[in-house]
């Protein structure tokens, strides 16, 4: 405290309140008391996948064991009760992400899916030769080809906002960026590579000053800060569920209700229908239109499943949780003279990237691994983030809210290793 | 610490921290570059054939500990061999990383690799300047990707 003064009982209880019980919480994951090469896993890789809690599991297991059926159209019993789960969990992620409607909620199999289903739509739709995509030098390679891709094909032109030394956003340079011709903004809201939390506000306030439409891709924001698509007033917010606690391939795409209602199909099918003929084919009402063929019924519901779970216990105390250790992790791995963290921007999120002296990720990776030690190595899908950084790689530490102090102490110990083989 | 220490036993992190034969050949006459996608590891051979004989190598680039020295205890080994000698080696090479050793095999300072099969993901590093090397030796400049 800059003032100097100590902290009375009386500003305490707040944050005690706030205290997560996490080994209560490590009970209700069942792979996290495994052993890996002998030593208890400590599971830091949870920016690239998150582990699934018991609920979420029970519910893919209820799912097939009693009420397997595909949905909607199906005038028998399995069917209904198929379909009432499935658009209950529909209503779950609009609960999540304070969305005004359910139907403004689009399952789609990843983050990555919805950013294609934006580009193709939207993207395909109202980019015209001349006009420009803004994106960042902080993007995940897919919230990148996608772009690229529909860009190539309208003559459009990809803009890029590039960022400093710690890894942040250069707002002025973004305002600069920013013209008439400015159609879309796409922008990470956790950069994955370096734990950067954008202030998507001021991003998707500027943008709106030039009518432009802004996505942001929450696949490290979702599971990690609470959200309220109103309030921020985004166009599209899209998320993964495997990294929100729920399973792979199913995910979320946010998008303002009328906007929806202007866009093309994106992919063609059944579903996506109200009425066939060889001549002509109407299309569904949304978000019925952007869900072509049978979708990952189970995954939207078990994703339901983990949103039940993660609002229980609840996105604050979550996201202060993560950050005490965050901040308790970083200040331990500074210790060491050999380690340089890639990403030191003032809003960061629990995600350390890391590079040591003479030593590549990988044989970081292999050598913590031996130890139980999970963490990323590599360009985590954004090659740009490493050229910006000169860097072929990295090793990445991503913590999550089963993660403890200890485990912190335990990657410490690892990286004491890795010095002590290479020394 | 003994998987560990059979990784990266002491020739491997000697070369690794000063790989041999690390320049650009000036009168090579052929090249090849190697990428592994996955973990970036970036290499490029160069060669100096002449006669089927390898008279010279070299290489650049950067990557892991096992990757660097693979690269380095790979243009100590080929150095001299003919084109037969090298496939060979390659082979055998090939055969120990992935736990498939051939009895009677002459791969001599290569056996430090031997901790690697017991590191399957780590396989594409041992053998990316050797795959390498054979492009360069096939088709005069090429590209390899590990992926």
């Amino acid at each position: 405290m800059t003032t100097g003064q100590p902290m009375t009982a009386a500003d305490r209880p707040s944050r005690r309140e706030s205290r997560l019980d996490v080994e209560q919480i490590r009970r209700d994951f069942p792979i996290l008391s495994q052993r890996v090469n002998g030593k208890p896993l400590v599971y830091l890789d949870n920016a690239a996948t998150a582990q699934k809690p018991r609920a979420v599991i029970d519910t893919i297991q209820e799912y097939y064991q009693s009420y397997n059926s595909n949905i909607h159209r199906g005038v028998h019993h399995l069917s209904q009760q198929a379909t009432e789960a499935y658009e209950k969990a529909r209503v779950k992620a609009q609960r999540l992400l304070n969305a005004p409607e359910s139907r403004e909620i689009i399952f789609v199999r990843s983050t990555t899916e919805a950013i294609n289903l934006v580009a193709q739509t939207y993207g395909r739709q109202r980019l015209q030769a001349g006009d420009e995509v803004i994106i960042s030098a902080m993007e995940h390679h897919s919230n990148i080809v996608p772009w690229q891709m529909v860009c190539q094909e309208k003559e459009a032109k990809l803009r890029v906002i590039p960022i400093n030394d710690k890894g942040e956003l250069l707002l002025e340079e973004y305002e600069k960026l920013l013209n008439e011709r400015t159609r879309v903004v796409a922008v990470t809201h956790i950069a994955n590579a370096l734990g950067t939390i954008n202030p998507i506000e001021q991003i998707i306030e500027k943008a709106h000053q030039y009518d432009a439409a802004v996505l942001i891709d929450g696949a490290q924001g979702a599971p990690h800060l609470p959200l309220d698509v109103q309030a921020l007033d985004c166009e599209f917010y899209a998320f993964s569920g495997h990294k929100f606690y729920g399973p792979t391939g199913v995910g979320i795409l946010y998008g303002k209700g009328d906007l929806l209602d202007s866009l093309p199909p994106y992919q063609g099918g059944g579903e996506m229908i109200l009425s066939v003929s060889f001549e002509e084919t109407i299309y569904n009402v949304v978000p019925h239109r952007f869900e072509a063929g049978t979708p990952n019924i189970v995954g939207a519901i078990a994703l339901g499943a983990a949103i039940d779970y993660v609002s229980h216990i609840g996105l604050e105390k979550i996201g202060y949780h993560e950050d005490e250790l965050f901040r308790y992790a970083t200040e331990q791995l500074s210790g060491f003279p050999e380690l340089t963290i890639i990403g030191t921007a003032e809003h960061k999120a629990s995600i350390i990237s890391f590079v040591m002296d003479d030593i590549h990720a990988h044989d970081v990776g292999t050598i913590l691994d031996q130890e139980g030690i999970a963490v990323r190595t590599g360009h985590h899908c954004a090659q740009p983030v490493m050229e910006r950084f000169e860097v072929p790689a990295t090793s990445r530490a991503s913590f999550a809210f089963y993660n403890t102090r200890e485990e912190v102490d335990l990657l410490v110990e690892g990286i004491g290793k890795v010095i002590e083989v290479f020394k | 610490m003994s998987l560990l220490r059979d990784l990266y036993q002491e020739v491997i992190l000697d070369h690794s921290k000063s790989p041999r034969n690390f320049s650009q050949l000036s009168d090579a006459n052929r090249k090849a570059d190697g990428y592994n996608p996955l973990c970036g590891d970036k290499v490029t051979v160069y060669l100096k054939v002449k006669d089927g004989v390898v008279e010279d190598v070299s290489f650049k680039g950067a990557g892991c500990a096992i990757s660097t020295a693979s690269a380095s205890l790979m243009t100590q080994a080929v150095k001299g061999k003919d084109l037969a000698e090298t496939e060979e080696l390659f082979k055998s090479f090939h055969g120990l990383v992935t736990g498939q050793a051939e009895e009677g095999s002459e791969l001599g300072e290569l056996m430090a690799f031997q901790g690697v099969s017991e590191f399957p993901v780590r396989v594409k590093c041992a053998t990316l300047a050797w795959h390498t090397l054979q492009a360069a030796l096939e088709k005069g400049e090429a590209t390899v990707s590990t992926e």
